[in-house]
């Protein structure tokens, strides 16, 4: 038994060696998940050697501030932000995408949560970062999120009596009723 | 006597509407004239933004009180675009974000897509492309630092390097047959060999620029006029930088030796010995010392590039992706049908989300595309370094004096295109 975990271990070591973001991510996700349970990730996934994972938006702060303040890893920089939509989501339409970075280990994260579109209600992160400022306003710019707390959360980009939030997907790029250019040939 | 009487009636209501206002306290009295404070438009077009947005800032006599800055003003909704768009269509608008460094935004968003398509460019692609990234990263610094030297009053310096800049743009139209808009390369590798003519001109230019540089050093680094004007003006400190989402010269100059280029080696950057110059204090001495020195380390790395050039295909052999010559197109059954796919947009993208992240000109240039396998990205974010830091900026001037406020502004080497996209 004890010779197996020698084994495995050596192992690990070894593909730790030949991939070396692997490990790291592996160590990353061993911290997310004694930092903060297993239960509070779900779709955990490396896609192009980037670990991300969902969590639930009333977990979000606690875990960004306590990888903020974690001295193992430090994912102390928030590299950016930004808003999704997936109408076919029912319940889960809208989403925020979160990249944290730590710089001395050269690490990143992603974070991912969804909520539905009629409550587009998240808590902010300008607490812990000052950076997330326009980015959330971008993001309430764009899909219409709300970040509770937020001091101004007024939009950015656009004007301000715009009516509607430009990046959801109900909004066609294309003039709406024109019928030569259907999605079949010119895209979405 | 009709005169004397409309005359007497109007100072009537001015002097009504006087004591009016002063009631109201819009007209200070001499009570209070000491809380005056004046409301200033910095912007939207005022020269020292060097492009449109907007500071309103309040005064006290010379003194910033606060500073809301307004931006947006030629948004162009660049992320909304692209999810209409096939990838090839996608760099022109990335050019179009940080104008001043083109190059560098094309070959992020080549190697994005050869990231989510697997796509491996051949080294002598990756070469040809570092030497456009870093010429474009020299421009962008040159601009930077000699409108610095413009606003700080000192205006020959300005007409010095943008010589050097014109003859780099004449590179720029040998590779790639365009100037500040440069759509160069394409996902793959390059779209041609550099000519005979192309490296004859960086060679040149790699010649005359050294002396052109040290003359313009040589004018500001210990020039006493320019140092009153920018030692400690518009500092930053470490902390605060990374908590405000500092990346590139602003991040460095406060002594965070962060660089993309380092840590994350893309096209070869680890074949390439290069040093990353950090400032102490993070002012606007230290933003202009560090993109000098990183004009000089970009020439290193060009050289070597230029010196080391492999021989072999500047692009790489993915048929599915890459464009065919023209002349098989007419010719070759498999070439035209391949031409047609790729300009329809038809290739086969796989499904998922990648995050690549190149050193742009003031920053990490981050491109965060998800693809659902559809013929254009579900949705792309671009990670524009001057949004992420400019919003510092009111922090960084409150309490200094307007004319500090600017040369702070023009050091940050904020890109209205980027800031905006």
């Amino acid at each position: 038994m004890a010779e197996n975990t020698e084994e495995s271990a050596a192992a690990q070591e070894t593909a730790a060696i030949q991939d070396p973001q692997a490990a790291k991510n592996a160590q990353l996700l061993a911290l997310l998940h004694r930092l903060f349970g297993t239960d509070a990730f779900t779709d955990v996934e490396e896609p192009y050697g980037l670990l991300t994972a969902t969590t639930t938006r009333e977990r979000l702060h606690d875990i960004i501030a306590g990888l903020q303040q974690d001295q193992e890893l430090q994912l102390n920089f928030l590299t950016t932000m930004c808003g999704i939509h997936y109408p076919e989501n029912e319940g889960q339409e809208l989403g925020m995408v979160y990249h944290l970075h730590s710089m001395v280990h050269n690490l990143r994260l992603r974070l991912k949560i969804f909520f539905p579109i009629a409550d587009p209600v998240v808590p902010t992160l300008t607490d812990l970062y000052a950076t997330a400022n326009w980015m959330e306003r971008e993001a309430y710019d764009f899909y219409g999120i709300i970040f509770t707390g937020h001091p101004n959360l007024i939009r950015i980009l656009n004007v301000e009596d715009m009516d509607y939030h430009p990046m959801r997907r109900e909004y066609a790029l294309e003039d709406g009723t024109r019928e030569d250019k259907t999605d079949l040939f010119f895209g979405r | 006597m009709a005169v004397n009487d409309t005359l007497e009636g109007t100072h009537k209501i001015v002097q009504e509407a006087k004591e009016q206002q002063q009631h109201s306290g819009l007209i200070p009295t001499l009570n209070d004239f000491s809380q005056e404070l004046t409301t200033l438009n910095l912007g939207p077009t005022h020269p020292a933004t060097h492009g449109i947005f907007q500071n309103i800032l309040q005064m006290d006599g010379e003194r910033i009180i606060s500073g809301v800055p307004t931006i947006g003003y030629i948004h162009r909704a660049f992320e909304k675009i692209a999810e209409r768009r096939p990838f090839y269509q996608i760099t022109p608008l990335t050019d179009r974000m940080n104008y001043c460094s083109s190059p560098i935004n094309n070959m992020g968003w080549h190697m994005t897509v050869e990231k989510l398509l697997g796509v491996t460019v051949p080294k002598r692609a990756q070469y040809m492309r570092v030497i456009a990234m870093e010429l474009a990263r020299i421009t962008d610094h040159l601009i930077c630092n000699s409108i610095l030297g413009v606003d700080t009053g000192a205006f020959t310096g300005f007409l010095y390097v943008f010589q050097e800049r014109e003859k780099v743009y004449e590179i720029y139209e040998e590779i790639c047959g365009a100037r500040l808009t440069t759509n160069m390369g394409r996902v793959g590798g390059m779209e041609r060999d550099f000519s005979d003519v192309a490296i004859q001109k960086l060679r040149d230019w790699l010649k005359t620029f050294p002396a052109v540089m040290k003359e313009f050093e040589s004018m500001f680094n210990r020039n006493r006029i320019f140092m009153d004007r920018v030692v400690n003006v518009g500092p930053i400190t470490a902390e605060k930088a990374l908590n405000y989402g500092f990346t590139g010269p602003n991040l460095r100059a406060a002594g965070v030796d962060y660089d993309v280029r380092a840590m994350n080696p893309y096209s070869s950057y680890e074949d390439f010995e290069f040093e990353i110059p950090v400032g102490t204090k993070g002012d606007t001495y230290d933003r202009f010392m560090v993109r000098n020195e990183e004009i000089w380390q970009s020439l290193r790395i060009i050289n070597q590039a230029l010196e080391n050039l492999p021989e072999g295909p500047f692009h790489a052999d993915a048929p599915h992706y890459y464009l065919p010559p023209k002349q098989a197109v007419y010719k070759n059954m498999e070439a035209l049908i391949y031409h047609f796919k790729i300009i329809m947009g038809e290739i086969e993208a796989p499904v998922g989300e990648v995050y690549h992240s190149v050193e742009g000109g003031n920053g990490e240039l981050g491109f965060y595309l998800v693809s659902d396998g559809g013929r254009t990205p579900y949705r792309l974010h671009f990670r524009r370094p001057c949004f992420i830091y400019y919003q510092a900026y009111p922090e960084m001037v409150v309490g200094s004096s307007l004319s500090d406020a600017i040369v702070t502004l023009s050091s940050m080497n904020v890109i209205a295109g980027e800031l905006d996209a």
